[in-house]
């Protein structure tokens, strides 16, 4: 009896359908991805179940880490140009005998957490290298400190802009560094305050969860 | 691929000696270009951040040192919530009673628990949502439910609950987070009046003694 010949078959697989599902997922990730700005310390901000969106550009950024240290920034995404006025500004009024170099650094920095007198030696280290920076936080006291300063002029430079101040706090902070943020503020006699957190779902059968469903369904 | 052929049946015949174009494969290795985009994918998958944050809204009032400009709650409708180390949290309803009886313990958890002493620790939204129900039940209308009722467009359960009011009062020795929570708990359980402000040197003294310092 002649044998059964098995036709062979091709090992190789077409993987054109394999390609163009992972190119679409690439596709997402890279339209879909926006890096991380990069921060002095690491913070892991509370959960809330609000809604409202961070503002990028006129905006003034206030944090503190868990142990307590204050860093401060001015978020301008649209217009760099607000930042340097913001150092320029700083450089004038308080005699702090930046360089023009050193003043550009600041714009590049992401954050700024060092008193007064030891900006001059911060700004010195080119701004990427900010991070491997030890920075002890700018000093702050029940009046407010050098950061009712940083503010002052901050909001002085922006002059008649409408600004955001945003706070954003680590879950292992005590509360009094948050009063004492709070008090710089209020000194500069600005009340309306954003603070960072993510986003979590109202929980299920609160009084907070109905409402958005009514919203939503009247929305509908 | 298939329907792409050369030279067909016979229609004009080469002549000896004219070569044969040597037919070349149409498919590729795609190997090196699907490692490619894959390691691409995982670069972006672990560079992103996908939750993106928000913001929560805090207002706070000017501070003032005259006492008459200070809004003055109505005691029946006052719950007042103090935060402490540990995720402790206290409360009271009205003002705090000289022996201090209405001074109960609170969680952040959403369970019941039972100490061992027999009395229960509820959950602090279950406090608030109690709270709120009993202001709401005893509500009596007055002249200042009009003015309320206009400024949410006529809704007249908006008038409800006008005198309930939420005093937080962070310790120093409570997390951002806790209070960051507690606030959260006010939008949560659709508190319309709620303020933070600092302890009272008697509610410091009283904490200090529960939790054995």
């Amino acid at each position: 009896m002649p044998s059964v010949k098995i036709p062979r078959k091709s090992t190789s697989v077409d993987m054109t359908p394999f390609v163009d599902v992972a190119f679409l997922i690439l596709t997402f990730f890279i339209m879909a991805t926006k890096f991380k700005p990069e921060e002095p310390v690491e913070i892991k901000t509370p959960n809330s179940v609000s809604t409202k969106e961070l503002p990028e550009s006129d905006a003034l950024q206030v944090t503190f880490d868990s142990t307590g240290r204050v860093f401060f920034s001015v978020l301008s995404e649209k217009d760099p140009k607000v930042k340097y006025n913001v150092i320029k500004h700083m450089n004038d009024t308080r005699n702090l005998g930046l360089t023009e170099a050193e003043m550009q650094n600041f714009v590049k920095a992401p954050a700024i957490g060092v008193p007064f007198t030891g900006l001059k030696q911060l700004l010195g280290v080119p701004a990427e290298d900010h991070k491997n920076v030890k920075q002890p936080g700018i000093p702050l006291d029940t009046l407010g400190g050098e950061l009712y300063y940083w503010i002052r002029d901050a909001v002085a430079t922006f002059s008649g802009k409408q600004l955001k101040y945003l706070i954003k706090g680590d879950n292992e902070a005590k509360y009094p560094a948050f009063k004492q943020v709070l008090n710089a503020f209020k000194k500069n006699e600005i009340f309306k305050f954003q603070m960072i957190t993510m986003l979590e779902d109202a929980p299920a059968g609160s009084e907070l969860a109905i409402i958005r469903n009514r919203q939503k369904s009247e929305g509908k | 691929m298939a329907s792409i052929e050369e030279g067909g049946g016979g229609g004009h015949k080469k002549g000896p000696g004219v070569k044969k174009a040597k037919k070349l494969s149409t498919h590729l290795d795609m190997t090196p270009m699907v490692d490619l985009g894959f390691l691409l994918i995982t670069f972006f998958i672990f560079t992103t951040t996908m939750s993106s944050p928000t913001t929560m809204e805090l207002f706070m009032p000017k501070d003032t040192d005259k006492d008459d400009e200070q809004n003055k709650a109505k005691e029946s409708g006052a719950l007042t919530i103090m935060l402490s180390k540990d995720n402790h949290i206290y409360y009271y309803e009205g003002q705090l009673n000289e022996n201090a009886s209405n001074f109960k313990q609170g969680s952040f958890s959403l369970k019941q628990t039972i100490r061992p002493e027999g009395d229960t620790i509820k959950s602090i939204r279950q406090v608030i949502i109690d709270k709120k129900k009993a202001v709401i039940d005893a509500h009596q209308h007055d002249a200042g439910c009009e003015k309320i009722w206009a400024k949410n467009g006529g809704d007249k359960t908006s008038c409800l609950d006008k005198d309930l009011v939420i005093v937080i009062k962070p310790g120093e020795l409570a997390t951002y987070k806790n209070t960051v929570d507690i606030l959260d708990e006010m939008t949560i359980t659709n508190i319309k009046r709620y303020a933070m402000v600092d302890l009272f040197p008697a509610e410091k003294a009283l904490i200090e003694a529960t939790e054995g310092k």
